[in-house]
């Protein structure tokens, strides 16, 4: 639940933080240096999917991190997160060892801690916002790192609390898709009183968190935790369900759903319509991860194929890529590359992630370009034309354009290709709700903040509003639905 | 989860069954696929809705084995589950009063052609279907069609039933004799691609739906991508009804063998 700026200050002011924030002297926090992720080793790793890379804090190494926190009387950190944890108060009771009251302040704003703790941006989020980087030039204090920590040890510890909830007030609403968005506001909204039930197309709940995010990075077991959490809150999951072809919006609202909330993604995949891209063995990103993190394609017993290959070219530099060219790896490539038209510093990937792949061996082609692809007799692709490229005048994102370098061009061998150039809203429901507003992109428009859409008892949010974004802002967005569908839902059932 | 009520052996290979899924059953109109998948380990795969009952809140679904995961719809019995099933999917066919229409279905693809043929017929036109398959064991739904057509010919390639020769030899027959408007072809991608070299031949607007391999089939994995009138489309939400003339069946027949060698290795597998 939001809690004002005066209200934090007060908690501030309570005695046990005074308590701390007297214990040790601000000079002796400073010195402290940033804790280090402990990992696994590459070698060991690149073996299997499912091993995960970050392998977190030890109690004594969290404690020390969050002594470091200043627990500053203007926590500029907080402005940086979209959902607003109170980061300080959080980080004070890891300090005093109070790792489950830390928990359950990180729960008071946000549906999925421990997931947000492994990918969030941090480092251009909450953690560049920090006094240690805003003041003091020096590395931030690992909020991202603390708060899977504290996360981590709840579900470990076996003692997940529930969050205090309001009495239902017996109002159905209905989500549409269960993303982080989705999951975000169905978790508010059961707090709220309300009677939630979420649908989902596939067979899994989580959205990108299971088909997209690789298990490396986010296994499995920690998003099905997080739903357990809001399964025990009262919110009901419908998998195989399309909303908007196994029943429609009007359907839903004879079966008594009053209000809708649209966390439907940006599922539709990006191809470059360049020569010879219909060949076998070139792949979207969605595909390739969905086949092996949803459906399990790495195991020999899954039923679900997926190709392999020693030469594997990934065009793309995002988190999409930097997650199918390490999947790659894992699946046994000897040669699992990068191809990506613009320079290593204009990657929009997190920065982590690179220096992960280029441990594990990933090769990065940089400045280079695919046109066209060869494909053998079989109608395999064997080999692509790439073109290098330098860099021009910076364009509308602020980036430098790359502009191709004439006669340059190249072969490469290459058995699979994975495109991750990107990603467009899912259709489903932009097509199918007449009377809906929708961009150019294709997203849904909105109201700004209140997350409404032009059919006022549809909200929306996430990717389906913003086009690819990130996890915490795509549940910042939920969270603000959710108290916003609460006022209006409030002013047309519940007042008299 | 969704019960299976009902089971029928149409050939040692092909399969119905009919399956509870209430909510499909009332929104699925011809044309539409499901996917569906069994046990954890299973492979989402698509199927056409043969045929529904709304108030019994039933699909039917014509399975054909083909590798592991068909082999294992066809084995479940009365009584037992799918894990997962979900729909309708693909855009419905446009079914229109045109005059006269021209079904051509191979295999196990008159399975996805009766709903069709039942909508034309219902719509006043007057339909004509000519179901073909290698032998007699293969031909499947002959009475359901009949009921809903105003002529049927059956060819086999070996004269073991109906006309000997292939679906091509028949249709033509029917095109030499009467005035054809539109012709939709559902079966096997190489018989698809014959059946629209002729309807070219003769500028009859040809319609053939397409069985691309998919995944989710919403949109979001563009494993079913084939190229129609020189664009990039996805089967499973542009289609996965086509203009056949404008579809390059090559690249089409060549997409379907994308995972070949990884299937053969599953099926070898699931065999031991
Ligand atoms: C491979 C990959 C790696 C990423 N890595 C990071 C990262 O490290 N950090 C980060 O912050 N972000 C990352 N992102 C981006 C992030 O995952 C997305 O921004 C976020 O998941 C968007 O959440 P969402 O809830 O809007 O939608 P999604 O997570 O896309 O979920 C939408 C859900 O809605 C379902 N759906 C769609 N239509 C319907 C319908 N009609 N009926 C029912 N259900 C429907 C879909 O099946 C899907 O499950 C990554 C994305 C990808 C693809
Ligand atoms: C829209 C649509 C409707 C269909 N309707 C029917 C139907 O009503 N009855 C029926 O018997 N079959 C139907 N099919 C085909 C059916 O989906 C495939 O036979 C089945 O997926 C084969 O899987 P398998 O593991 O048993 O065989 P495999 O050994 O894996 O493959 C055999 C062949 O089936 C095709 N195939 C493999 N995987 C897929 C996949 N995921 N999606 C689609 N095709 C695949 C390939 O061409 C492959 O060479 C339909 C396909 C589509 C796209
Ligand atoms: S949710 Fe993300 S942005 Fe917010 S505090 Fe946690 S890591 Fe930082
Ligand atoms: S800005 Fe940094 S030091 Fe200050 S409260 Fe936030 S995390 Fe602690
Ligand atoms: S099946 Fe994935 S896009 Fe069509």
């Amino acid at each position: 639940m939001e809690r004002s700026e005066e209200y934090i200050k007060n908690e501030r002011k309570q005695d046990w933080r005074v308590a701390l924030q007297k214990k040790t002297k601000a000079k002796d926090r400073m010195s402290i240096e940033r804790a280090l992720m402990a990992e696994t080793e590459p070698e060991v790793r690149i073996k299997s999917q499912r091993i995960e890379v970050n392998t977190g804090l030890t109690m004594e190494q969290a404690v020390t991190e969050a002594s470091r926190c200043m627990d500053c009387v203007n926590p500029t950190c907080m402005e940086g997160c979209p959902v607003s944890i109170n980061i300080p108060k959080f980080i004070k009771h890891i300090e005093c060892g109070e790792t489950l009251e830390a928990a359950s302040v990180l729960k008071e704003t946000s549906a999925l801690p421990a997931v947000c703790g492994r990918v969030c941006p941090q480092e251009l989020q909450c953690e560049q916002k920090c006094f240690y980087v805003e003041k003091l030039n020096q590395p931030a204090v690992a909020i991202g790192y603390l708060e899977r920590f504290a996360a981590d040890f709840e579900r470990e510890s076996g003692h997940v609390a529930t969050p205090e909830m309001v009495a239902s007030n017996g109002i159905k609403v209905a989500v549409i898709g269960s993303g982080p968005s989705g999951l975000s506001f169905a978790g508010d909204m059961a707090k709220l009183g309300y009677d939630v039930t979420v649908f989902e197309a596939l067979h899994e709940i989580g959205g990108v968190l299971k088909y997209g995010i690789p298990e490396f990075r986010l296994p499995n077991a920690v998003v099905d935790v997080e739903i357990e959490s809001l399964r025990r809150m009262g919110v009901k999951f419908i998998t195989n369900y399309i909303v908007g072809q196994t029943a429609s919006l009007d359907d839903l609202k004879a079966d008594g759903y009053k209000a809708f909330y649209v966390g439907s993604g940006a599922g539709l995949p990006r191809f470059m319509n360049i020569p010879g891209e219909n060949a076998n063995g070139i792949l979207s990103s969605n595909e390739y991860l969905t086949r092996v993190n949803l459906m399990g394609a790495d195991s020999e017993e899954s039923d679900t194929p997926v190709l392999r290959g020693k030469n594997v070219v990934v065009v793309g530099g995002g988190n999409t890529a930097m997650d199918s060219v390490r999947t790659a790896k894992r699946l046994g490539a000897e040669r699992a590359m990068i191809v990506y038209r613009r320079s290593e510093e204009e990657m929009p990937a997190r920065v982590e992630e690179v220096h992960h792949a280029k441990q594990e061996g990933v090769e990065f082609l940089t400045l280079t370009n695919p046109i066209e692809y060869i494909a053998d007799e079989n109608g395999r692709v064997a080999q692509m034309k790439v073109q290098k490229m330098e860099l021009g005048e910076p364009d509308s994102s602020g980036r430098r354009r790359p502009v191709p370098v004439e006669g340059s061009e190249y072969i490469l061998d290459c058995e699979v290709v994975v495109v991750a150039v990107g990603v467009s809203p899912n259709p489903l429901i932009p097509n199918s709700v007449e009377g809906l507003d929708v961009s150019k992109w294709g997203t849904i428009e909105v109201v700004k903040d209140k997350m409404q859409s032009s059919i006022p008892e549809m909200f929306a949010g996430g990717d389906i509003v913003r086009g690819g974004a990130t996890v915490i802002l795509a549940m910042g967005d939920g969270r603000k639905a959710a108290k916003n569908m609460d006022i209006f839902l409030t002013e047309k059932y519940l007042s008299n | 989860m969704n019960k299976i009520v009902e089971k029928e052996h149409f050939s040692e290979k092909i399969v119905k069954i009919v399956v509870e899924a209430p909510l499909i059953a009332k929104s699925r109109k011809p044309g539409n696929f499901v996917i569906l998948r069994v046990g954890e380990k299973g492979e989402r795969i698509p199927l056409t809705i043969a045929g529904a009952n709304v108030e019994k809140g039933t699909i039917d679904l014509v399975v054909q084995k083909m590798g592991v995961s068909s082999t294992k719809v066809c084995d479940l019995e009365v009584g037992e589950y799918i894990t997962d099933l979900v729909g309708p999917l693909g855009k419905p066919t446009e079914i229109h009063n045109l005059g006269t229409i021209l079904c051509c279905g191979g295999g196990v693809g008159n399975a996805p052609l009766l709903p069709i043929v039942e909508a034309y017929k219902k719509a006043g036109n007057k339909v004509i279907t000519i179901l073909a398959a290698r032998n007699k064991d293969l031909i499947i739904l002959e009475d359901e069609m009949r009921k809903h057509s105003d002529e049927l010919i059956v060819m086999t390639d070996d004269g073991s039933y109906g006309k000997k020769g292939l679906i091509t030899e028949g249709m033509e027959e029917v095109i030499k004799r009467e005035k054809i408007d539109e012709c939709v072809t559902i079966g096997p991608a190489i018989m698809m691609k014959f059946c629209s070299l002729l309807t070219k031949k003769y500028e009859i607007p040809t319609v053939a739906s397409l069985n691309s391999i998919m995944v989710d089939g919403t949109g979001m994995c563009g494993a079913c991508r084939v190229t129609v009138g020189g664009k990039t489309k996805f089967t499973c939400v542009d289609g996965p009804e086509f203009d056949a003339h404008q579809i390059d069946f090559e690249e089409m027949m060549s997409r379907l063998g994308g995972y070949k060698q990884e299937e053969v290795d599953k099926y070898d597998q699931f065999q031991k």
